[in-house]
């Protein structure tokens, strides 16, 4: 079944106001846009005077000076669709989306329940009378047909099931295949304005002409297919997911840290008990404290992998609220899991079995992140770069992450400095592998090199004036390895004597 | 694969008191029983139980940790857990951080760095590592002899590892040897590597000079310890070509003076 609500926005404007207001007035809702508000949606009294949906507020004033004009909320458009998807499960175990006007519900098998197609349309129309929405619904064998029926057919139009959609909605117009605009201006100028006329042509024809267009929306033949139920089309059903959320109104405020903790292990309890019911567990968990004195201390803590443990959860908490300013005290604490994924029922974790086998990884990381602070737990990962300093990012640590290594074609030192530090060299020859160095108040005799490894600045990246590096390998004559290179080389006209640099120990 | 040399001789090592002058020290205690043995260094195959080692290196060079990521990746063949390896902000600043595409290969994907501010978070972030089922080995790394790292803290990890399992190295930069309850003590600098086949001036395969000055189980020793390649999966220890000093087991004398 597919219900349209071709006045939405309008219907949900009028419920949030007092019914006091006269009904036939020229109501239009605007939106703003870079070229000044345009018009979303317009009444039929503004219709009438020649408002049009899509025309500017200016324009339309000009036609019609007595319009009435609010701000259109596609935001709250959109939300109130959704609790209608939801609501619309009273007719069908599943029911989808069609933004931005329109919900699909599946009522296959459910007709008998309400007496019949008709009975159970004609009371999804008296559902809807009552929440005071403009409604057309139709009923068909696919969800194509039926959004071609309710938003193009007859009103109350249906379908029964051994009909042939091609044969039944022949009449309609090619609009009813949910194409875009540009392709519909394209059948129009082909000639092709009812569905009926794409079947009188060949099939082969069709598919050569829209061969590339791999979009539903942008082919007609695969809209056809669908219409008449030869592709499937699968629908993604809305589900209602309460946030886990539970709460405690203290009877004195709280301004002691014992009570506090308390009361955090009675919110932490309920909490894991309440996923524990919904076979979840949280990643996100936010704690909110309100103060006497008009305050809310909020804090986040986020986790590397679903948990339920309570004991886990007050400890990274216990972290965050050190030092939080209770004021006159708390009169209220909440704990909420905004973020849950599925985490199936096991064997809770014994003290004793804790204490031998030791904690998880994602434990682990948590307990690190809340102590030393979430940038401080990471992972290299290679990046394409041949700069051996952006050649590696790091990031938060997941090793499920698949990552592809260059190819080492020449040796990489162990570590690397988080600045290359300056050295001064005593050159052999003016233009080569310096014999001596200094570096950190210690002179270092080269007695073996490698090199050089020339890597030119990324042009696309730095400046026209940055100079190339030629890398070396060395050993000194003690057996310490480095990394150094030379900035720039003599005469590139970019600045004066090349520099020396250290940047790397090898192992 | 590994290779042991006899090192050339230990009034070579950088910084160190000459060869021998701890027997001056050890003159009155009983004549050692054994003669000079050969024996193979502690590790491979051939080390013992032992989960709390320390290694003290340079910070001007990066000996200690390539000695400690050795001495784990043969301590762990096979394993594909993830390991962590732990530095406070003092060690990044005069060490350097992580080269991902210079470790050993079998290691590189599975690192967890932890930056911590402070030796006392690095503590903590050590203190947590090893009580993680789920990790192969911990490395940390730490400057000098901060006051947080004293013997209650040290036995502390290696109560910790000892109870868990889990493996840990910690590299100790710049830092004297001060008292601490690592099973194993390892000091290691940087010694000539081997000359390429292909290149004789290149740098080679890298060696170090390691110098086991106190451990439980084992007899301490020193040992020019080198690796090739990283991924050696087993030490063949060759026998021969190790020398150990068996006179270097005079701890109190040498903890005394340390």
């Amino acid at each position: 079944m597919a219900a349209w609500f071709p006045t939405l926005a309008l219907d949900r404007w009028r419920r949030g106001q007092p019914p006091a207001d006269p009904p036939d007035q020229p109501l239009v809702l605007v939106g703003e846009t870079a070229h000044g508000p345009r018009i979303t949606a317009a009444s039929a009294p503004a219709q009438a005077a020649g408002a049009r949906a899509g025309m500017l507020l200016a324009d339309a004033r000009a036609l019609a000076p007595g319009l009435v004009v609010h701000p259109a909320d596609p935001a709250a458009d959109r939300a109130m669709l959704e609790r209608l998807a939801l609501w619309a499960q009273r007719w069908g175990p599943h029911s989808a989306l069609d933004p931005p006007d329109g919900v699909i519900v599946d009522v296959a098998g459910v007709a008998h329940l309400f007496g019949g197609e008709a009975a159970l349309m004609a009371d999804a129309r008296a559902a809807c009378a009552g929440l005071g929405l403009a409604v057309r619904v139709s009923i068909a064998p696919t969800a194509g047909a039926a959004w071609a029926l309710a938003h193009h057919g007859p009103p109350g139009a249906s379908m029964a099931a051994a009909d042939d959609p091609l044969v039944a909605l022949r009449d309609l117009p090619v609009a009813a295949l949910r194409l875009d605009a540009a392709v519909l201006l394209l059948l129009d100028r082909l000639g092709l304005k009812r569905i009926g006329d794409l079947a009188t042509i060949d099939r082969a024809a069709l598919v050569r002409r829209f061969r590339d267009r791999r979009n539903p929306a942008a082919n007609p033949l695969l809209r056809l297919d669908q219409l008449a139920g030869r592709v499937p089309e699968p629908i993604l059903p809305v589900v209602a997911t309460p946030t886990p959320l539970v709460q405690r109104r203290l009877l004195e405020p709280v301004r002691h840290r014992e009570l506090l903790d308390r009361v955090l292990g009675d919110l932490a309890a309920a909490l894991v008990r309440r996923l524990e019911a919904l076979g979840q567990g949280a990643r996100r968990i936010e704690l909110a404290l309100w103060r006497v004195d008009g305050d809310v201390v909020v804090r986040r803590i986020e986790l590397a992998a679903p948990s339920r443990d309570p004991a886990h959860i007050l400890r990274l908490l216990a972290h965050r609220i050190d030092g939080c300013d209770a004021g006159f005290g708390f009169e209220l604490a909440r704990l909420s899991a905004p973020w849950a994924e599925p985490l199936a029922l096991t064997q809770a974790d014994l003290d004793a079995a804790a204490e031998d086998h030791g904690t998880s990884l994602a434990g682990c990381i948590d307990r690190l992140r809340v102590r030393l602070g979430a940038a401080a737990v990471a992972m290299p990962v290679p990046h394409a770069s041949h700069v051996p300093e952006r050649a590696q990012r790091w990031v938060a640590p997941d090793l499920t992450l698949a990552t592809q290594d260059e190819l080492a074609f020449r040796a990489r030192p162990l570590k690397l400095l988080d600045r290359a530090e300056a050295i001064a060299v005593i050159h052999q020859a003016p233009d080569g592998l310096p014999r001596l160095f200094r570096w950190r108040g210690a002179v270092h005799e080269i007695t073996r090199a490698e090199g050089p490894e020339r890597i030119a600045p990324e042009w696309w990246r730095e400046k026209g004036s940055a100079r190339l590096h030629d890398y070396y390998r060395i050993e000194d004559s003690s057996g310490r390895r480095y990394w150094i290179y030379r900035r720039g080389i003599a005469g590139d006209g970019r600045g004066g004597a090349p520099e020396w640099f250290l940047q790397g120990l090898c192992a | 694969m590994i290779r042991f040399a006899p090192p050339s001789s230990s009034s070579a090592r950088r910084g160190g008191p000459p060869a021998g002058w701890w027997r001056g020290l050890a003159r009155h205690a009983a004549p050692d029983p054994c003669p000079p043995l050969r024996q193979p260094p502690p590790i491979g195959a051939a080390a013992p139980r032992c989960l709390h080692s320390e290694v003290f290196a340079r910070a001007d060079e990066a000996s200690g940790a390539a000695l400690a990521l050795m001495l784990a990746n043969l301590a762990t063949p096979g394993d594909t857990r993830p390991w962590l390896w732990v530095q406070d902000k003092a060690a990044i600043r005069r060490a350097g951080r992580p080269c991902r595409a210079g470790l050993p290969a079998p290691l590189r994907h599975r690192l967890i760095h932890v930056a911590a501010d402070t030796p006392a978070d690095a503590l903590f972030a050590l203190e947590e590592a090893v009580r993680c089922r789920d990790l192969a080995f911990v490395i940390g790394e730490l400057a000098g002899n901060p006051a947080a790292l004293d013997f209650t803290a040290s036995r502390r990890l290696s109560l910790a590892a000892e109870r868990h399992g889990v493996p840990l190295w910690l590299v100790r930069l710049d830092a004297r040897h001060d008292l601490g309850s690592a099973r194993m003590r390892w000091d290691v600098a940087a010694a000539p590597g081997v000359p390429p086949r292909w290149n004789r001036d290149a740098p080679g395969d890298p060696r170090w000079r390691a110098d086991l000055f106190r451990a439980h189980h084992v007899q301490p020793g020193q040992w020019i310890l080198g690796d090739d390649g990283y991924g050696a999966g087993a030490a063949t220890a060759d026998h021969g070509g190790v020398v150990s000093d068996a006179g270097a087991r005079s701890l109190a004398a040498r903890a005394a003076a340390g």
